[in-house]
């Protein structure tokens, strides 16, 4: 209608008319909620910020008064869910409950890989975000949530571009790196934001060359539709939010994500498996807000005890890599 | 000399401010740029600032925590122009409660006299998009984008009401809850909704305006 009417962020949608989009009235005005504007700007809300990992009502509270822009509601911290081994499902629905009416800020959950029902309760309790997660045990190996069909909007971990824009193919509205969860070691999100970054130079470079065919050769390596591969290129960055995640434990780290690029950071067991998870937290989000700037990180990290941090283990010995979990989909 | 805009750089989505900023002076042919301020020092030498959308609690606690707050209410206090929107009208308002848990201990600039109720409208799957009637920017219909939305509950004096939700000549059962959801107190702008968000940048050149005039002052 108006020629200067262009959205500030990427709109790219698989589904003309997705069923997540609700048309009401609100009184007698007509109003849309769940479109992908809506999904994707809550994501763009929680940018230069820190989610984090909680699991009771008093951490939530912690994480809210440190500055954590969001707090992700789990049953067992992902070490523990590590060392507990067998089956890990979504979070006790009293436990969200009642987080969700003690704090301000949003809540978030998360679901099994590919398990809608799971996912389907979440959005009835009222989280704001659901993270589909690799550290829950996958519930179908085969596919993910098609994620459109929801009102609410979800994350998605990856560890390479073709995972990621598979995931917003599917309907996710931001995506985090995978990290490898639980083991307060940042190689492998730093390994997977740099893998992630050197792909999308890679298209943007075809498509400033103007070789579509070979974008849409890209697109068939990555098993991802070649409309999301042109957006990324065109954009030269995903087009959705993308925070870093798995394994970050000290205010260098966040800030190490940060200077890759990263939109934010989600903190699992690094705050609260450590033994200063109050200072820990809020030095977090300072780093995390001064990535550029080395004097206020040095102050974040004069903020926590290194003989605080949780001890962390070396990925070569592990036997589970949660990474892996969804990535052939 | 060009106008400054800062835009509040701590936490949200100030990039999306900062794109909008820079389309607006374009589409206004005003001399000018945009600028992400995060220190004190900064938001000390610029002619308009713009608090950015995000949570309210994670911004106010880092603009107390490095003295920006301060800084902040000292400029707008001597009439520097501020926009806030969502997050940023809530930093901006002189009272504030949670729909469902009341109280909030946040950090305020307590400079907007204001209500704000947060999260009026529910959790992210209420959020929602509506198109509102803005007099000040034009006729054309301007699409509010609400994300886990606050509202404005009660104005004082000196404040002037942009746009509301219940925009119904029938204001007697609104009048005790009404929806208000963009105001104007002389200098300073509050939007329940984010404007910069929806592709249409005329709050933002409706701002710009005002920083120009007080640049030439």
């Amino acid at each position: 209608m108006m020629s200067k009417n262009r959205s500030t962020i990427s709109l790219i949608s698989t589904e003309p008319n997705p069923k997540g989009i609700r048309i009401e009235r609100m009184d007698t005005l007509p109003v849309s909620k769940g479109t992908t504007l809506l999904k994707r700007g809550f994501a763009h809300m929680q940018k230069h910020g820190v989610i984090m990992d909680v699991t009771s009502v008093e951490q939530a509270q912690i994480a809210e008064d440190a500055g954590a822009v969001a707090v992700m509601v789990l049953d067992k911290l992902p070490y523990d869910v590590r060392k507990a081994g067998g089956v890990a499902r979504t979070a006790s629905i009293k436990v969200i409950e009642e987080i969700r009416d003690h704090i301000t800020i949003p809540i978030m959950a998360k679901c099994r890989i590919g398990h809608t029902e799971e996912a389907r309760v979440l959005e009835a309790v009222g989280v704001d975000m659901i993270d589909e997660s690799e550290v829950l045990t996958p519930a179908d190996e085969e596919r993910h949530i098609w994620k459109w069909d929801f009102t609410v909007p979800f994350v998605n971990g990856a560890k390479n571009l073709g995972e990621a824009l598979r995931r917003v193919e599917e309907g996710a509205a931001m995506i985090r790196t995978k990290g490898e969860p639980g083991t307060g070691n940042v190689a492998e999100a730093i390994k997977h934001i740099r893998i992630l970054n050197n792909e999308v130079r890679r298209v943007k470079a075809v498509y400033q060359d103007g070789d579509m065919q070979e974008l849409i050769k890209i697109a068939r390596e990555l098993k991802v539709s070649y409309v999301y591969v042109l957006e990324t290129a065109r954009l030269g960055r995903l087009p959705v939010v993308n925070f870093a995640a798995g394994g970050i434990t000290t205010p260098a780290d966040a800030a190490m994500l940060m200077s890759l690029g990263c939109d934010g950071v989600f903190v699992g067991s690094g705050i609260f498996k450590s033994q200063d998870p109050m200072e820990r937290a809020r030095a977090i989000v300072i780093a995390t807000t001064y990535w550029d700037d080395p004097k206020m990180v040095m102050e974040a990290q004069k903020m926590i005890d290194e003989g605080k941090s949780m001890l962390g283990m070396d990925i070569k010995t592990l036997e589970l890599r949660m990474q892996e979990r969804g990535s052939e989909a | 000399m060009g106008i400054t805009i800062g835009i509040m750089a701590l936490q949200g989505d100030v990039e999306e401010n900062l794109n909008a900023t820079r389309e607006a002076l374009r589409s206004l042919n005003i001399d000018g740029n945009a600028i992400q301020v995060k220190y004190p020092e900064h938001i000390a030498g610029v002619d308009g600032l713009i608090i950015p959308g995000g949570e309210s609690t994670v911004i106010g606690t880092l603009a107390m925590l490095n003295g920006s707050l301060k800084v902040v209410r000292e400029r707008i206090s001597s009439g520097m122009p501020v926009m806030g929107t969502c997050a940023g009208m809530i930093l901006l308002a002189k009272r504030v409660y949670d729909r469902v848990v009341g109280e909030t201990r946040q950090q305020l600039l307590d400079i907007l006299d204001v209500t704000v109720e947060r999260n009026a409208f529910g959790r992210q799957i209420d959020s929602f998009e509506a198109d509102l009637k803005i007099k000040v920017i034009g006729e054309q219909p301007f699409k509010g984008v609400f994300i886990r939305a606050p509202v404005i509950r009660e104005t004082g004096n000196g404040v002037d009401v942009l746009a509301r939700l219940d925009d119904s000549n029938d204001s007697s059962k609104s009048k005790n809850k009404s929806k208000i959801v963009a105001v104007q107190q002389g200098n300073i702008i509050g939007t329940s909704f984010h404007p910069e968000l929806s592709g249409d940048t005329r709050l933002h050149e409706y701002f710009i305006r005002l920083v120009k005039e007080y640049k030439s002052r």
